[in-house]
């Protein structure tokens, strides 16, 4: 059984999502997803100890084709959906926090 | 019906120049336009649909086939890519987007002279029960507008339910085609895993998604989905067979068939009125000669516990691309990493933060193995038992939702409260397995029930030679001229 889910643990997990949490958000998230993983508890519990894990419902494989440039989206359509672009590129703010 | 009419009866028309596609769209779009208020739509694309109903009438005109979908107005929920055609997935973190490709099941409707007259109303990013999740307010049940449609294709089975237009497609991670229709009264299906296409339906839960028609008869589902099904190379998990002709199997009956009611999803925790219409409808198909018995399904317990860590696992994974840099919102920062945190607080809405971060919990370490870890053992225990179930019945019947449709603000205080709507419809999720939902009368207040028809992986025929018995069912029961199924229209 595990332990309740705390406000760190919450918070921890946002920093990881990169969600930044008001006070109250966190106090209202902390308890509702503590309930959802009460609610787990039951799975949790479970002996499960030499059932395999299924991550598909269908058996499938890796799926190859040859390798011939096609269907590629035209590229000044893509940019014209983006924030902000700069010879034919994404553009985002510094990475470092300081003007380039 | 006010407009239209179910799909055969227009592509029959249509096809057989009796009717112009141009007026079955101006009757979809007056209907759209009288029915407002509900909400159900949050794109209407009515000169693009009057544009391509013309060139569906100069087809005909010139002895042309323009397809078995020809003159059918389509509405997409909202997830659905659509080129150049905004796509907001409900959501504010997508403003603005206009997508540079169709989903595949776009390019099929079409192909079949299908004409998409709208994008619906949905939970952001497909996560919730009762459309209250999106951003731009919920839709309403058109049988009682003081209730929720059901969620999340919402929109989709309110634009059906109001008879705007009789083909809409939803998407189904965890019951969001089947519980919709259910509380609007009409037909909902989820197609096998890898059966449609996931190829420009933006991603949620990439291993329990599915695309599938939300329609007023059963023999349309099953239209629709042989139109939207088949083998697509752009959909690493698409099923190489053929779907195949769904149509033969509408007509044959259910003599013989056997049929078993899930003990685990009908019975505790399922309303009375809905348990009622269950009993009814088991004894329907008794009646035409069905062996009906029950069966236990046991892991189904565990199956909405495990549904709730994988698929939010999965979103947290999927949910990852927003982040300001490449289409949407961006919310302005000095550094890229501010603005990504900056954007997605910004943009996205309480559910989907709260399902990204139980995602994001149960696969951090020290929580993966108790929690997503197990989960993924527990569908491996729901497809055993499935499997076992199967070797004794030919379909499975279940309630869709544990209740009628509730009213709004009644479960968005209590996430857990919300999440229960789905008990019923996870399971053949995690399975990957198809089922569908049929209106089978009224519960509490006169609201609908829908009655859940489940089958074995590629079991489509099977699941809709049940479902269109008891559709047939439920109309001889009906005072004539009341509406909804049409038992005629069973075989095009």
């Amino acid at each position: 059984m595990t332990e309740r889910i705390s406000r760190d643990d919450v918070a921890h997990v946002a920093w990881l999502a990169r969600l930044s949490l008001r006070a109250d958000e966190l106090e209202r998230f902390t308890l509702q997803l503590g309930d959802v993983l009460d609610h787990a508890a039951d799975v949790a519990a479970l002996d499960l100890e030499g059932v395999p894990p299924t991550s598909h419902p269908y058996p499938v494989g890796n799926v190859l084709r040859a390798d011939v440039p096609d269907g590629a989206l035209d590229r000044a359509e893509v940019l014209a959906q983006a924030p902000e672009t700069e010879e034919g590129q994404f553009r985002v703010p510094p990475v470092r926090g300081e003007a380039p | 019906m006010t407009a239209a009419g179910p799909a055969l009866a227009i592509a029959a028309a249509v096809r057989g120049g009796e009717r112009s596609a141009t007026s079955v769209v101006e009757e979809s779009l007056a209907a759209i336009a009288s029915g407002a208020e509900l909400a159900a739509f949050n794109t209407v694309t009515a000169e693009a649909a009057l544009a391509r109903a013309r060139r569906i009438d100069d087809a005909v005109a010139a002895g042309e086939d323009p397809g078995c979908l020809a003159g059918v107005p389509v509405a997409l929920k909202d997830n659905i890519c659509t080129r150049g055609v905004a796509t907001t997935c409900s959501s504010r973190i997508l403003e603005g987007w206009e997508p540079p490709y169709d989903a595949t099941v776009v390019g099929r409707l079409n192909a079949a002279g299908g004409i998409v007259v709208g994008k619906t109303n949905m939970d952001e990013f497909a996560m919730g029960s009762s459309t209250e999740n999106s951003a731009f307010g919920p839709t309403l049940n058109p049988c009682d507008p003081a209730r929720v449609p059901g969620g999340s294709s919402g929109g989709s089975a309110a634009a059906g339910a109001a008879a705007m237009t009789p083909v809409a497609l939803g998407s189904d991670t965890g019951g969001s085609i089947r519980q919709p229709a259910a509380l609007c009264g009409v037909v909902g299906m989820k197609p096998t895993y890898g059966r449609v296409s996931r190829y420009g339906l933006v991603a949620f839960a990439s291993s329990l998604d599915q695309i599938g028609p939300i329609t007023c008869t059963v023999a349309d589902a099953a239209l629709v989905y042989s139109a939207i099904a088949g083998h697509d190379p752009l959909d690493s998990t698409s099923i190489p067979e053929p779907a195949g002709d769904m149509s033969g199997a509408l007509g044959e009956g259910v003599a013989g068939l056997r049929v078993g009611i899930v003990a685990e999803l009908s019975g505790e925790g399922i309303d009375g009125d809905v348990s009622a219409r269950l009993g009814a409808a088991a004894e329907s198909l008794a009646s035409l000669g069905a062996e009906v018995g029950e069966v236990s399904v046991p892991a189904a317990v565990y199956g909405l516990s495990a549904y709730f860590l994988i698929a939010p696992a999965e979103a947290s994974s999927n949910l990852a691309r927003y982040d300001g840099v490449r289409y949407g919102l961006r919310v302005p920062a000095a550094t890229a990493a501010d603005m990504n945190v900056a954007t997605r607080t910004a943009g996205f809405g309480d559910e989907v933060k709260r399902r990204i971060m139980l995602g994001t919990f149960a696969l951090s370490a020290g929580y993966y193995d108790a929690y997503y870890g197990k989960a993924l053992k527990v569908r491996t225990l729901v497809l055993r038992d499935f499997a076992a179930a199967y070797e004794r019945f030919d379909v499975l019947l279940a309630p869709t939702s544990p209740t009628v449709a509730f009213r709004f603000g009644e479960r968005t205080g209590n996430p857990l409260a919300m999440y229960l709507s789905d008990a019923c419809t996870v399971a053949s999720n995690l399975a990957g397995h198809p089922a569908i939902s049929v209106p089978a009368g009224s519960g509490a207040d006169g609201l609908p029930v829908g009655v859940q028809v489940m089958a074995p992986a590629l079991g489509e025929a099977v699941m809709f030679r049940a479902a269109a018995a008891l559709e047939r069912a439920q109309a001889d029961r009906r005072p004539a001229g009341s509406g909804g199924a049409t038992a005629g229209s069973a075989s095009p």
